[in-house]
């Protein structure tokens, strides 16, 4: 138990130098794409390969380990989600990609004891062979601040975070600082809420800290719902401490002594790495009563949220929390005056909690400089869709898309052209090759209609079809929707009605035009956030494409050949010979015909599976 | 001219903010009635239905329920904006809705159907995909349609924030958001009390008075039948407005009038029961200040407040008192009374409140299963019957009651507010019976509308300490005092907020309802001749006859705390 300030220092030197003491190290991403991949898989062969070669190895950082002593630790997300199970080797900074159980072995005796690089398993392209991880375009462009340890540290040890530095910033801000300085030095950094609104965080805590009421609350967002964003799970899994880090500092610029995690209890890992990262901050007096010997104390619950989307919007969050159904309510007044249990309450997600420690030991004017004037930072993204590299990135606030999709991302696959980009989930909007040089920051967004929401990026390349893309996401809002405001309830689903039915080739004349009278209604009149940009993905791809939505409804044709209901499969009499494969391969019996005459498909019946196609000898049967 | 008022300029008219708590407060003062369906100023703010919407200047929307008014505020309430926007949020509340207006109990005082009038809704453009749903009907008070809910959620706050029930709540989300008790189970099994207040604020027909006329016309065409009606004193001074006369105006002759020209054989005034209800809760009182046992006295008069007590305090049920409802005295009286007669007595009880039909359903009524009141019809449903029959009731000259139990006192028709009972039951322990004495006991602090009202008063040498509680928040809060210690001699309890003038049996009337009707009733006491229950010579005649032995199994009842089917 950690008592004073130096009995952190002190302890924290000591860690410093077993880790430092500690050369190689092999670092395996436990993310979970890579646990899908089967990281935990190649964690234990790779330590019983260790184990047979007699090489000590330490699966927790040791004070007193051997000198040869191997590193061997499950860490956050790398990012490089396209390429796992991703293994670093330090102190090479070898990164391995793709790695299997059986290539274990090689990488024990090639690498760690015989000190080669494998050229096979590094990342490769364009005839290219990138050994170190931070050669590889995906990382280069990229500023790895929030996510500097993501890949890099064991993310279930706080000895880890000890020896880069953990705590420093709680150590800074409860012996060197007060109240009044912290606040004004976040308000300084700029730092604006990553969740999604951008409310500038210091604004906000400022507010809370006001406030006569002595109990206040901490609470953080993690109920990362939006499709194809991992930002905050990957921060909780990799970097659980820096968050926690984060909230102890608000709690102390704001006079709250209580937390509370809100995590999606679809992220297991992040729950359970939370859980032991509390634990272990606890064990060492880094939370608790009296955080080291001062009289702040502090403590954190994880709630765990059932899955509801609404449940990220503040109040909808705090009614989850206080146990009763997740909707949210109308203001005034708002979370910082009356928010948890009818509290003060600072509201701010994993991704700007974990910002906080940096900007306390470096400074707002080292924050300041990176990003853009007004979007201060940097902003992990993210990166899903039709792209090479998918993953989770992390670039200065106001990178463009370019950027992004082209030098991270590694371009569109093969064959295919870019076509849009979703930013900013089910809330946000499309982005086309007219922004492809625009900054992403919070306020060029807005100006186009998308917002940068909690992160995520869906690339879509020219055979996605945007009708389609808008019926998606209005799909999940209309199934999101809390049902407390008829505008939000009843359009979203009279918008999914008009969306469906121009998929499936029933779209009529004025339906653009309901859609955009209903986009109307629900932006303005919604009650919450979620009802008010329910409509984005909408009137942007009717804005960007609309001479999609009209090959769909006045031709009946889906332009990409991407909706079902549009597609037609037909046989060419001048090609078809009777041989009666197709109709073998049909599984709904929709072919039919005399043997050695042409065959016919019975639209009715067919199903569009298009197995019949490559059955086809004489490539006689065809798409339109 | 500057001046330190505060002014918001709302549709371009000045209007003096004096410490609403909402806009749209303020814009009604403005005489300005915005459309809502989910504000009521006794609940919270919900800002569901988005229909208060105004636009500020600079274009913003917001809804006024939940805005704060501000000096300098400048307010538009009917642009082409918000007019294109309420017709559409009407738009697609119809167009989920089953929309069978001619069929629908709450024709003709539906906020929906209103509302689609008021803002000319010509055309709905929606496919109309109401999934037709089964009816709760499983409850003897109530039914419930959710094909015709709006989910305002009027209803759930009302039944938790007023009644502290929560028999019911939102389950799913989207639109597929439905009401629902927990569990989905029926009502019936469900934790709801009967008390109706849901009623009272749904704007739809979704949660409706069960209706029981149907069957009663029969009973009254059936030649066999001797069928006899009590009206509750609450009755008279709510009934009027819908018939074309004045809202609390005490037309108990019409009724008596209109009933018998319905086809009862004898009509009879349920306030004769409550004088009976303060003699032998009196006795009660009195046995239990000498005693010491079993205090505070609980009030058992209203069904709602008896089930909740008996869900929620099972324990305390030793307090609550053993005497039957005056709706119950009346009837086993009545039934007692034509037990020889020839014909098959229907006991008919006319009734502001939903939960006597509950009441009148329980097993401690009943006699060989066959129970005291055979149906009990609310205010609402004998609207309906009168205007069935054609009957102008505006033009009946009055009539009254049935000679056999045709005597009553004023000290029984206030019974149908709050503060009622305790005003009567004092008027009978107190020694002084002059007119003098009568006001001084009307200012003992029992009347008035507050949810929560204490006083005492002294008995001889005795301190009395008493609470009436209207609402059954108000009720759980004091019960929760009383658990920790704090000491009560008498607790009066009504479920409905205001008493029985404002049950759910009543019609649903706009303005100040509630003391419209409790001045009705505080009138016709002062009006009769007698008005206090002893001096009622009827009680004389009954304890010497009828009652003679059996005031305990005609009068009394033991609710064995379980809960009833």
């Amino acid at each position: 138990m950690l008592n004073n300030r130096q009995a952190l220092i002190n302890f924290r030197a000591e860690w410093q130098k077993a880790y430092e003491a500690e050369k190689t190290k092999i670092l395996i991403c436990a993310g979970t794409g890579c646990i899908a991949g089967g990281a935990y898989e190649v964690y234990d062969r790779i330590k019983e390969v260790l184990d047979e070669n007699g090489i000590p190895c330490s699966v927790e950082l040791q004070k007193e380990a051997p000198e040869n002593v191997v590193g061997l630790k499950q860490c956050g997300c790398h990012g490089f989600c396209e390429m796992g199970v991703l293994v670093r080797i330090e102190p090479q900074g070898y990164l391995y990609t793709k790695v299997k159980v059986q290539d274990c072995e090689e990488i024990i005796k090639e690498t760690i004891i015989g000190g080669k690089h494998i050229e096979r398993l590094a990342y490769q392209k364009g005839g290219t062979v990138y050994k170190e991880q931070e050669e590889i375009p995906f990382y280069i462009k990229q500023s790895r601040v929030v996510l500097e340890h993501c890949g890099h540290i064991d993310a279930n040890c706080i000895k880890d975070y000890l020896a880069t530095g953990g705590y420093t910033a709680l150590e800074k801000a409860l012996f060197d600082m007060d109240a009044d300085t912290i606040v004004s030095e976040i308000s300084e950094s700029g730092l604006r809420g990553r969740g999604g609104g951008g409310f500038p965080a210091g604004r906000k805590w400022s507010q809370v800290k006001r406030q006569a009421e002595p109990q206040k609350y901490i609470v953080c967002n993690g109920d990362e719902g939006d499709p194809g964003a991992f930002m905050d799970r990957s921060i909780m899994e990799g970097d659980p401490h820096r968050m926690l880090e984060g909230m102890l500092i608000a709690g102390i610029a704001c006079g709250s002594s209580v937390g509370y995690i809100y995590v999606r209890a679809e992220y297991p890992i992040a729950v359970s790495r939370l859980r032991k990262a509390i634990e272990q901050a606890t064990e060492f007096g880094l939370l608790g009563d009296n955080i080291l010997g001062t009289d702040f104390s502090f403590k954190i619950h994880i709630n765990r949220g059932a899955g509801a989307f609404v449940c990220g919007e503040g109040s909808a969050m705090t009614a989850s929390i206080e146990g009763k159904r997740g909707m949210p309510r109308v203001k005034p007044p708002r979370t910082v005056e009356q928010g948890l249990f009818g509290k003060p309450t600072v509201l701010n997600n994993v991704e700007t909690f974990a910002n906080v420690p940096m900007i306390i030991t470096r400074g707002s004017d080292w924050f300041k400089n990176i990003g853009t004037e007004k979007s201060s930072g940097t902003k992990a993204f993210a990166l899903t869709g039709n792209i090479q590299n998918t993953g989770l990135i992390e670039v200065p606030m106001g990178a463009t898309l370019r950027d992004i999709i082209f030098d991270i991302g590694g371009g569109m696959p093969e064959g295919t052209g870019f076509k849009a980009v979703q930013i900013g989930g089910p809330s946000g909007g499309c982005l086309t090759t007219e922004h492809m040089d625009m900054p992403l920051d919070f306020d060029s967004l807005k100006k186009v209609g998308a917002m940068i929401g909690s992160g995520g990026l869906v690339v879509m390349d020219d055979k996605t079809c945007m009708v389609e893309v808008a019926r998606f996401f209005m799909n999940f809002t209309q199934h999101e929707s809390c049902g407390k405001c008829v505008p939000c309830r009843e359009g979203t689903k009279r918008m999914l009605e008009i969306l469906e039915r121009i998929v499936n080739g029933e779209g009529q004349e004025g339906d653009m035009e309901m859609l955009l009278e209903l986009a109307d209604v629900i932006t303005a009149t919604s009650l919450c956030g979620l009802g008010k940009t329910a409509a984005n993905p909408v009137v942007s791809t009717i804005g960007r494409f609309k001479d999609e939505y009209e090959a769909h409804i006045f031709e009946k044709r889906c332009p990409t050949g991407n909706c079902q209901k549009l597609k037609s499969i037909f046989i060419d009499p001048e090609l078809c010979k009777g041989c009666t494969k197709c109709a073998k391969v049909c599984p709904v019996d929709a072919i039919s015909g005399k043997v050695k005459e042409p065959f016919v498909i019975d639209g009715s019946k067919c199903i569009k599976c298009e197995a019949c196609i490559p059955a086809c000898p004489f490539n006689a049967i065809k798409e339109g | 001219m500057m001046s330190d008022k505060k002014i918001a300029m709302i549709d371009g008219i000045p209007v003096q903010i004096e410490g609403e708590k909402n806009l749209l407060e303020l814009i009604r003062k403005a005489g300005i009635e915005l459309p809502t369906f989910c504000y009521y100023s006794e609940l919270s703010v919900y800002g569901a239905c988005r229909l208060c919407v105004f636009e500020d200047e600079r274009g913003n929307i917001d809804a006024a329920c939940s805005a704060q008014p501000w000096s300098g505020m400048i307010v538009k309430t009917n642009t082409e904006r918000l007019r294109t926007y309420r017709k559409m949020i009407l738009e697609l509340l119809l167009a989920t809705h089953c929309g069978e207006c001619t069929a629908c109990e709450d024709n003709g005082t539906c906020k929906l159907q209103e509302f689609a009038t008021r803002f000319h809704i010509e055309n709905i453009r929606f496919p109309k995909n109401t999934q037709k749903l089964d009816v709760d009907t499983s409850s003897p008070c109530i039914t419930k349609d959710q094909s015709k809910c709006i989910l305002c959620g009027d209803c759930v706050r009302m039944c938790s924030e007023i009644q502290n029930v929560g028999a019911i709540d939102f389950a799913y989300r989207s639109s597929k958001t439905t009401i629902s008790t927990a569990f989905n189970e029926p009502l019936a099994e469900s934790n709801c009390v009967g008390c109706g207040q849901c009623v009272v604020v749904c704007p739809t027909g979704a949660i409706m008075i069960r209706n029981e006329t149907n069957k009663l016309w029969k009973e009254l065409d059936d030649p066999n039948n001797k069928v006899i009606v009590q009206i509750a004193p609450a009755v008279r001074v709510a009934i009027g407005e819908s018939l074309g006369v004045k809202e609390g105006e005490d037309v108990m002759g019409k009724i008596t009038a209109a009933l018998r020209r319905l086809g009862f054989a004898e009509v009879f005034d349920t306030s004769t029961g409550a004088d009976l209800t303060v003699l032998e809760e009196a006795a009660e009182f009195a046995q239990r200040l000498e005693s010491g046992k079993n205090l505070p006295l609980m009030t058992s008069c209203c069904p709602a407040w008896v089930q909740y007590c008996e869900d929620n305090f099972p324990e305390m049920m030793s307090h609550v008192s053993s005497c039957r409802s005056p709706m119950q005295m009346m009837g086993s009286i009545l039934k007692e009374y034509n037990k020889d007669s020839d014909k098959r007595t229907v006991n008919v009880a006319v009734m502001p409140c939903t939960a006597k039909k509950y009441e009148a359903a329980r097993d401690e009524f009943k006699k060989d299963g066959v129970p005291d009141i055979d149906y009990v019809i609310t205010t609402r449903e004998l609207i309906q019957m009168i205007r069935e029959s054609g009957i102008v009731f505006s033009e009946l000259d009055p009539e009254t009651v049935d000679v056999a139990f045709g005597t009553m006192t004023g000290a029984g028709v206030i019974f149908g507010v709050t503060g009622g009972v305790t005003e009567a039951v004092l008027r009978h322990v107190s020694p002084d019976k002059s007119r003098t004495g009568l006001r001084l006991t009307a200012l003992s602090g029992a009347r008035g509308m507050d949810g929560v009202k204490e006083t005492s008063v002294m008995l001889g040498e005795r301190e009395v300490k008493i609470a009436i509680v209207s609402g059954l928040k108000n009720a759980y809060e004091i019960m929760e005092r009383v658990k920790q210690g704090e000491k009560y001699d008498f607790i009066e309890v009504m479920a409905c907020p205001g008493g029985c003038v404002n049950g759910a049996g009543q019609p649903v009337t706009t303005g100040n309802r509630k003391q419209v009707r409790a001045q009705g009733l505080y009138m016709a006491d002062n009006a009769s001749n007698i008005r206090l229950a002893e001096q009622n010579p009827l009680m004389t005649e009954l304890y010497g006859g009828i009652l003679k032995g059996r005031e305990h199994e005609l009068l009394h009842v033991h609710y064995d705390g379980k809960k009833h089917d």
